[in-house]
């Protein structure tokens, strides 16, 4: 099991990407997974549904833009080395 | 019975910490000189001194003394910008509160990593709000011991697997990088789990990372009495490690993490702290599952 950094940063920008396409009212909805499904209580207790349903948003909020930037020089880069 | 335990170390780190020129001075000043910051600027007057003579002696041009002083201004400003940005990535002034460590402090707490079954209090003691630095309170995580720990690993993985006849010296650069990935994806999993579910603690990043590092110390045990005595000696010293490595992060972990009713051993019901008995549960048991992870296969 030789990990190397580089395998580090191909895991996080996969990873990364995965949570970026998972499509609001296509696919999470289905699930009741969808925005107005999130928050529920206002309490000191998000719960687990919750907090996960907030970190998805906020993933795809903010590293929307810098996917594109890095996913381009990623294929530039393997299209040139290989 | 926990609070007067704790009240005591709370006079004792007041008394000891008036010692300092003010609460924040980690590092003793063992240079030797009665008045230290003193004997720091006559050195420093003293070595330009004499790099100004010797400069008069080699060009008594003063054109060339005029570049020598602009040089020198250039790279101190140099110096100060890069120490300006590098504070603002890496947080230089609260990595020095984890290195600030001596001896006493070094010894006690691996003993604890080996043996943590006679230890009765695990409470961490504050300072005003600041948690005491590690050299007044064996119970402050460090991390000198991790780091001393990690490089300590990647020497005794190279020894191992010089006696299996596999050794080159990338390998040591392999094994270090192995290492290194599975200890960040395991920050980063702790880290994850503890935002899901919410537990309001004051446990920092690096806090993790140096909780994580501490499972080096049993690892590093494990191997060397696989080397020295055979397989099953490896087996039951990991066995050991593994054991006490398990209490002794239930018991650091459990008062961070678990509220205060719970921590005390009181049954509290509801899904909340059965969610974060668990999450202590499964961070603890990570552990065992880690240290034979990266070490069975350094033992043939």
């Amino acid at each position: 099991m030789a990990f190397t950094l580089y395998s580090l940063i191909q895991t996080a920008i996969l990873c990364t990407n995965a949570v970026a396409v998972l499509h609001e009212e296509r696919f999470l909805s289905k699930f009741g997974w969808g925005v107005d499904q999130g928050v529920g209580g206002f309490g000191d207790d998000p719960g687990v549904k919750a907090q996960i349903l907030t970190l998805i948003r906020s993933v795809r909020t903010v590293m929307r833009v810098p996917l594109i930037i890095v996913n381009t020089v990623c294929i530039v880069l393997l299209l040139l080395f290989g | 019975m926990d609070y007067t335990a704790t009240q005591k170390p709370n006079m004792h780190m007041g008394n000891s910490s008036m010692d300092g020129t003010d609460g924040s001075q980690l590092f003793e000043d063992t240079s030797g000189v009665a008045a230290g910051p003193q004997a720091g600027y006559s050195n420093q007057q003293a070595g330009l001194q004499a790099a100004g003579f010797s400069g008069q002696s080699l060009l008594s041009d003063p054109m060339s003394n005029l570049a020598m002083a602009y040089g020198s201004s250039l790279a101190s400003q140099g110096r100060e910008m890069v120490d300006k940005n590098l504070d603002r990535f890496i947080p230089i002034s609260k990595l020095k509160y984890y290195f600030a460590v001596d001896t006493v402090y070094v010894g006690k707490k691996l003993g604890l990593l080996v043996f943590p079954y006679m230890h009765e209090n695990w409470e961490v003691s504050y300072q005003q709000d600041t948690p005491v630095a590690p050299r007044f309170d064996v119970n402050a995580p460090d991390l000198y011991i991790p780091a001393m720990a990690f490089i300590t690993y990647i020497l005794v993985a190279g020894l191992a697997l010089g006696t299996q006849n596999k050794f080159s010296p990338e390998l040591l650069g392999v094994q270090a990088s192995s290492a290194l990935v599975w200890l960040i994806m395991e920050v980063l999993a702790v880290l994850l789990s503890l935002y899901l579910v919410t537990v309001n603690t004051d446990l920092t990043t690096i806090d993790l990372l140096a909780f994580s590092g501490y499972k080096y110390v049993g690892m590093i045990v494990g191997v060397v009495s696989g080397l020295l005595f055979g397989r099953p000696a490896y087996y039951l010293s990991l066995l050991w490690c593994c054991a006490a490595i398990f209490v002794f992060m239930i018991r650091t972990l459990r008062l961070k993490l678990l509220s205060e009713a719970a921590a005390e051993g009181r049954q509290v019901r509801g899904s909340r702290n059965q969610l974060r008995m668990y999450l202590t549960m499964s961070i603890a048991g990570a552990q065992p599952l880690f240290m034979f992870w990266l070490t069975y296969h350094l033992i043939r």
